[in-house]
C-alpha cells in the first residue's frame, strides 16, 4: 500500500506548476477570460511539446504511456492556475472515445475535442475541432458547430451542439463519465487549494485592531475547516484517479464521490476566502471571483453534488437513485 | 500511488484475518470500548494479543515488539475493527506512555515498563488534565515537591480513563512552584497503588463512568520515575499528545466504517426510500473514504520520513465531527424507537457517547487552531 507520488510524477506536478506561473499568473488568466478568444491558442503547442496531451495514451499512438493518475496530476495544477483552454475538455473527457488515428492528432496538438454526455452542453465547442456525442452507451464524433453561450466562468465556455449523426468512434464509451468526474475532482482540489492560500496569505498580512485578522479564530477556523476538507477531498480525488488508471470495479462509486466531494469542498473554500478577504475579496479586480465561477463551473458539470450522491446511494444501497 | 497490499502486507492481512476468524468469540464482539463490565474478557483479550505478537508491532524488538513497519500496524487495526474485536486494554500504554518512554525514557524505564504494557499485566492511565487545566495544559498545577532526592505529589487530575484499574500513571506536574506556563514542569511515572492515591468515578451524560477524578495526597515518588529532565516536562508531554493523536487515526476510521456499514444495514433493514435520508447515508460514506484515504497518505508519508504529515491532524477532527452526524442520522431512520435505551444497534448509546468524541484528546476548537497555526502558518492567538 503506497499512496506516495513517485519521483517522476512529483517531477510532472513541479514542470507542470512553473509552466503555469510562468506563462498563466492571474492577471494574465484574467486577461484572457475578459478576452473574446477566451484562452490563448499558442499554448497548445507548448502543452503538446511538453508532452500533456498524450500523457496517457500508448505509446505506440505517439503518447507517454502513463496512466490517469498522472492526468489528474496536471488536472489538479492546472485548476490551481484555472488555465483558460481545452485540456479538460480533450485529455479529461473525450479522450477514452478516440481511436487510434484520433489520439494521434490529440497527441501531436492537430486537434482538439470536447464531448456532450447524454445530452450535456458542450465545453469549450468554440475552441475545438470535434466532439464526441456519448448516446445509450455509443460514442460518435461530430463536428464542433452550434452555438456558444455566455457563461458564468467565461474561461470555460459551454456550447449548445448542432446535432449531427456523425462516424462512429472506436474507442471505450462507457469510461467517459467516470473520468470525467473525477478530473473534475482532480481540477477542484487545484481550485479549493489556491482559494484556500489565498485566504491564508491575506488573513496573514491584513492587520485590524492593530493585529493580523488570522489570530482572530471566526477567521482562522474557517481557514482551517477549508483546510480539511480540500485534503479529504485530494484523498478522494486520487483514490478514484487510482481506480480509474487500473479499472477498479469501484471505478464508477469512487468517481462520483470524488466529484461530489470535492465539488463542494472547492466551492465552500472559494466561498470561505472571499469572505476572509472582506470588501477586496468582492471586488472584480481581485482574481478569487474567477476561481469561485470555475469551482461552480465544475458543481454543476456532470451532476451535482445531490445527483451523485443518489448514486451512491443506489450502488450502496441497491435502490433506484432518487434524483 | 498503488493502493493495494503489497504482497507481504497482503499476507500479513490474511494473516490477522485467519486468527481474528479462530479466536474472537462472539461475545467478545462489538463491546463498548472502556465499560467496566468488560474488564476481565478485556484483560484476557489482550493477552491473547500479546501471545500472538500483535501488540505493539511497531515497536522495537528488543522491548517485546515485533519491530514492523506501521502498515502492519494500520493494517492490524483495519481487521480488528472490521471484526468487532476489543481493543488491547492497555491503549493507553501502547498508544501514549509507552511512545513517549521510548522516545524519553532511560534504558531501565524502557526494560522495566515496555513489555507489560504489551502484555497487559500493567495498565497505565493519563494524568494531564485538571479542573484549572483542561485544553490549557500548561496551567496545571498538580505540584512535584522535591524531597528526599524525589517527589512529593499533591493535586487532582480528572478525564482519566482506566484510572480505576490502572497500575501505572503518566502524570505532567509542576515541579518549580516559581515557575509558570510551559517551564518547570516535570513529567513523572506514578504508582498508581502508591499511599495517597485516590481513585473516584466520573459519570458521564450516557450513564456510563468511563472517566475518573484522581487524587494524590502526599504521594511519594522516587527520583527513577522521572521521564525526560525535571523541568522539561512540557516537551515529553507533547511527544505524549503527538501519538495520541498521531496512531489514532486508523483506529478511529477502523470503527466509523463498522458504524457506516451498520448505518446502512439499518437504512435497508428499514427500507428507507426518502432521499433527504438517502443523501446523508452517500455523505457518511463518502467522507469515511475520504478519512481512510487521507489516513494512508499519512501512512505513507510515516513510512517515508519517520514524522507524521500534516494529513495526521485532519484524521480526528473530521472524524469526531462525522460520527456525531451519522449517529445522529441512525437515530432518525429509527424514529421514536430512537427513545428506547439499549434498542436496536445500540445507536442510542453511541449517539449520546458521540458527544464526547470533539472534546476528549483534543477539543476540536484546539485541534483548529493547530491546524491554523502549524500547518497554514497563521500567527498565533494566543
Amino acid at each position: 500500500m503506497d499512496f506516495a507520488f513517485t519521483d517522476e510524477q512529483e517531477q510532472l506536478r513541479a514542470q507542470a506548476r512553473s509552466y503555469l506561473a510562468e506563462r498563466f499568473p492571474s492577471e494574465r488568466v484574467a486577461e484572457l477570460a475578459d478576452s473574446e478568444a477566451g484562452w490563448d491558442p499558442r499554448s497548445w503547442r507548448e502543452l503538446a511539446e511538453m508532452g500533456w496531451l498524450g500523457v496517457s495514451v500508448l505509446e505506440e499512438h505517439g503518447g507517454a504511456g502513463l496512466g490517469f493518475v498522472e492526468e489528474a496530476i496536471l488536472l489538479e495544477e492546472l485548476g490551481r492556475a484555472l488555465y483558460p483552454g481545452p485540456y479538460f475538455s480533450t485529455v479529461g473527457l473525450a479522450l477514452p472515445a478516440l481511436g487510434p488515428d484520433e489520439l494521434a492528432r490529440v497527441v501531436s496538438g492537430e486537434e482538439r475535442w470536447s464531448a456532450s454526455l447524454d445530452g450535456s452542453l458542450v465545453p469549450d465547442l468554440g475552441i475545438v475541432d470535434r466532439v464526441v456525442v456519448v448516446e445509450n452507451g455509443d460514442a460518435r464524433a461530430v463536428p464542433a458547430q452550434g452555438e456558444v453561450l455566455e457563461t458564468v466562468d467565461s474561461t470555460r465556455r459551454l456550447g449548445r451542439l448542432q446535432p449531427e449523426n456523425g462516424t462512429p468512434l472506436a474507442g471505450d464509451a462507457s469510461l467517459l463519465r467516470p473520468r470525467a468526474l473525477t478530473a473534475l475532482a482532480a481540477e477542484a482540489v487545484g481550485v479549493g487549494e489556491r482559494a484556500l492560500e489565498l485566504g491564508v496569505e491575506h488573513a496573514k498580512t491584513r492587520e485590524q485592531f492593530g493585529r493580523p485578522i488570522g489570530v482572530y479564530q471566526a477567521v482562522s477556523h474557517t481557514l482551517a475547516d477549508s483546510y480539511v476538507e480540500t485534503q479529504l477531498a485530494r484523498s478522494l480525488a486520487y483514490w478514484a484517479a487510482w481506480c480509474v488508471a487500473e479499472d477498479d470495479p469501484q471505478a464508477q462509486v469512487a468517481a462520483a464521490a470524488a466529484k461530489a466531494y470535492a465539488a463542494e469542498a472547492a466551492v465552500s473554500a472559494c466561498e470561505r476566502s472571499i469572505q476572509v478577504l472582506g470588501g477586496i475579496g468582492f471586488t472584480w479586480e481581485h482574481v478569487l471571483h474567477r476561481y469561485y465561477k470555475r469551482a461552480q463551473w465544475i458543481q454543476t458539470f456532470g451532476g451535482g453534488a445531490a445527483a451523485l450522491r443518489a448514486q451512491v446511494a443506489e450502488a450502496l444501497l441497491g435502490t433506484p437513485a432518487a434524483v | 500511488v498503488d493502493l493495494r497490499d503489497t504482497p507481504d502486507e497482503a499476507a500479513f492481512r490474511s494473516e490477522v484475518q485467519a486468527w481474528l476468524e479462530a479466536n474472537l468469540t462472539d461475545e467478545l464482539r462489538g463491546g463498548r470500548f472502556g465499560e467496566r463490565r468488560f474488564e476481565q474478557a478485556s484483560r484476557e483479550w489482550s493477552r491473547k494479543l500479546y501471545d500472538a505478537g500483535y501488540a505493539g508491532l511497531t515497536w522495537p524488538k528488543p522491548y517485546g515488539g515485533a519491530g514492523a513497519p506501521y502498515s502492519y500496524q494500520a493494517i492490524f487495526l483495519e481487521e480488528s475493527t472490521k471484526a468487532e474485536a476489543p481493543q488491547h486494554i492497555g491503549v493507553i500504554g501502547l498508544g501514549m506512555a509507552g511512545p513517549t518512554i521510548i522516545a524519553h525514557g532511560t534504558e531501565e524505564q524502557k526494560q522495566r515498563y515496555l513489555p507489560k504494557i504489551l502484555s497487559a499485566e500493567e495498565i497505565w492511565c493519563q494524568g494531564f488534565s485538571e479542573p484549572g487545566a483542561g485544553s490549557d495544559l500548561a496551567s496545571v498545577r498538580t505540584r512535584a515537591e522535591q524531597r528526599n532526592g524525589g517527589f512529593l505529589v499533591n493535586g487532582q487530575k480528572v478525564w482519566s480513563s482506566f484510572a480505576h484499574i490502572a497500575d501505572w500513571c503518566i502524570l505532567v506536574t509542576r515541579s518549580d512552584p516559581a515557575s509558570e506556563r510551559h517551564a518547570g514542569l516535570t513529567y513523572l511515572i506514578v504508582d498508581m497503588h502508591a499511599p495517597g492515591v485516590e481513585v473516584r468515578p466520573l459519570r458521564q451524560l450516557t450513564g456510563e463512568a468511563e472517566f475518573n477524578e484522581i487524587f494524590f495526597t502526599d504521594v511519594e515518588v522516587p527520583a527513577e520515575h522521572m521521564v525526560g529532565a525535571a523541568g522539561e516536562g512540557w516537551s515529553v508531554a507533547m511527544t505524549t499528545l503527538l501519538h495520541e493523536r498521531g496512531t489514532l487515526g486508523f483506529a478511529l476510521t477502523g470503527v466509523l466504517d463498522v458504524a457506516v456499514r451498520k448505518l446502512i444495514a439499518l437504512a435497508r433493514e428499514r427500507e428507507v426510500a426518502d432521499p433527504l435520508l438517502l443523501d446523508r447515508v452517500a455523505q457518511e460514506w463518502i467522507e469515511l473514504q475520504a478519512l481512510k484515504f487521507t489516513n494512508y497518505r499519512a501512512l505513507t508519508q510515516l513510512m517515508k520520513t519517520g514524522i507524521p504529515g500534516p494529513e495526521g491532524s485532519i484524521s480526528k477532527l473530521h472524524w469526531s465531527e462525522a460520527n456525531q452526524r451519522l449517529t445522529k442520522l441512525a437515530l432518525e431512520i429509527l424514529g421514536e424507537e430512537a427513545q428506547v435505551v439499549n434498542g436496536d444497534g445500540d445507536w442510542q448509546y453511541q449517539q449520546l457517547r458521540s458527544r464526547g468524541n470533539t472534546i476528549e484528546a483534543g477539543t476540536s476548537e484546539i485541534l483548529r487552531s493547530i491546524v491554523a497555526e502549524r500547518v497554514l502558518g497563521l500567527p498565533r492567538g494566543r
